[in-house]
């Protein structure tokens, strides 16, 4: 009896010990972080023309380039439209995580712009289902007054715009954003011609492969159609090599800022007059992280 | 049948204090840091919120890492980690699983530094390959130090190194782990 109570003694804390083995991280209560934000939704901070909900990193520098060519349909003799390039450099910069900021020129009226973005609301699990983001620009073209003998205001130059961005990455594979937008012009050239104009651009993300990815970005104008002026479409991919993203596009609009494609895209994606652009985009970085800090 | 009694409540306690004794140290802090450095760019990550829990009697250790929790130089970089190599939406963690194949050598209730030879599994990826490294355990007023450092091919994981990036990546990492661990009151 002894021996036996002896052994059922051994067995059970053989026993104790052998139930311990296989977990011991659950004894400390591992679990996952509950608010995790949603990153990536988009590879870059712009769908193809418009603001993506996507923001730089804090502390890197974006430097982008981007080409609007002419059309396709002007044949070889043109190269395809190639003959016919347009072009906006800008740099663009993440203050914090939820503020960014940008500044580029357009050989297109020899206008420069310059916009903040802020994201309020920023979708994680656990939290918002989707993100909110806030942008305000300006612009302020530079070329000559066509009458220079009567009284000009600088005011003239200067256009304005603010858009609201509700977007979601719906999976790795899938992001959409709808964003609506107010453009507001000093300068018009008739009365017939509305100051303000109001689209709401649908912008959207599939992913084809880890590096390329499928894009539409589509600005219909809702209200104060400018004189002439069409809705902007586009569609593109996104390609990724390193520390560059190329985006390559097909689209109707030649403007490079948010004024310049609601307002001042005359060309009729319907009637097929399209043409190819790219944006390139390169980051660096320039606050390191703390722990990278020497 | 008295001294069954008797001998069934010595067992008893001898459960129950076996069950009490601080024979296991833990930390949720502890630090993990990477190099696959294959080029002139410097390719580095550090994660400071590694799970780790060492059972000094059975000579067990696992650890628990989240991959979103390495930190870059380069935003890019991290972005590119979890996106295009680790895939950490689709595999957030890496854990490890071990013993120390000499805990017998290894005295944890006096100060010291010992060399513990530990062999496990590590998951990453999706995949799982055994690992052997030597590591170094330093007990110092009732806390250990567990210290080591081993080298993984990324290709026994599934990661892919494209072409392109070839010659900036390596496929060998190095991991280094440095977990300051505190006795475990259950």
């Amino acid at each position: 009896m002894r021996k036996l109570t002896f052994l059922f003694a051994v067995l059970l804390t053989s026993y104790g010990v052998k139930a311990q083995q296989p977990d011991l991280l659950s004894l400390v209560g591992e679990e996952k972080p509950k608010k995790e934000f949603q990153k990536n939704a988009f590879k870059s901070t712009r769908v193809i023309h418009g603001q993506s909900i996507e923001f730089l990193a804090n502390g890197t520098l974006d430097f982008r380039i981007l080409h609007r060519f002419g059309y396709l349909n002007t044949g070889v003799k043109n190269l395809f439209g190639l003959d016919q390039a347009n072009m906006r450099m800008g740099l663009d910069y993440g203050i914090s995580k939820r503020i960014m900021v940008g500044f580029g020129r357009s050989n297109i009226n020899k206008e420069m712009d310059a916009f903040i973005k802020m994201r309020p609301i920023w979708q994680a699990t656990g939290g918002w289902p989707v993100s909110v983001v806030i942008v305000s620009g300006m612009t302020y073209t530079s070329v000559p007054w066509t009458d220079p003998s009567r009284k000009n205001f600088y005011t003239s130059r200067m256009g304005f715009y603010n858009q609201i961005i509700i977007g979601r990455k719906f999976s790795n594979g899938f992001s959409m954003q709808v964003a609506p937008i107010m453009v507001h012009r000093n300068l018009v050239d008739s009365v017939a011609n509305p100051h303000d104009t109001y689209a709401v651009e649908i912008g959207a993300r599939i992913k084809l492969s880890q590096r390329i990815s499928f894009m539409i970005d589509a600005h219909p104008i809702v209200s104060g159609r400018p004189t002439g002026a069409k809705d902007s479409y586009g569609v593109g991919f996104d390609i990724e090599t390193g520390g560059h993203v190329f985006q390559l596009h097909f689209s109707n609009a030649t403007g490079m800022n948010e004024k310049a494609y609601i307002t001042g895209t005359t060309a009729d994606f319907l009637k097929s007059e399209i043409r190819f652009g790219f944006n390139l985009s390169r980051v660096f970085t320039i606050v390191k992280p703390k722990m990278y800090r020497k | 049948m008295q001294t069954t009694m008797k001998n069934l409540l010595v067992a008893l306690l001898f459960i129950t204090s076996s069950a009490q004794a601080q024979d296991k140290f833990f930390t949720k802090t502890g630090k993990i840091y990477f190099d696959c450095t294959g080029g002139i760019e410097k390719i580095e990550a550090t994660n400071k919120s590694t799970t780790c829990v060492l059972d000094s009697k059975a000579g067990l250790i696992q650890f628990s890492v989240l991959l979103k929790g390495f930190e870059f130089e380069k935003a890019l970089m991290e972005e590119h980690f979890n996106e295009n190599y680790v895939e950490s939406d689709k595999f957030p963690k890496a854990t490890f699983a071990g013993t120390i194949t000499n805990n017998s050598e290894i005295n944890y209730a006096k100060d010291g530094v010992y060399t513990a030879k530990v062999k496990g599994k590590l998951t990453m990826h999706g995949e799982t390959k055994d690992v052997e490294a030597i590591g170094k355990v330093t007990v110092k007023k009732g806390a250990v130090v567990a210290a080591a450092d081993f080298n993984i091919l990324l290709s026994d994981f599934k990661v892919a190194i494209p072409s392109v990036v070839k010659d900036k990546i390596n496929n060998k990492v190095t991991i280094t782990v440095d977990c300051q661990l505190d006795p475990l009151k259950s």
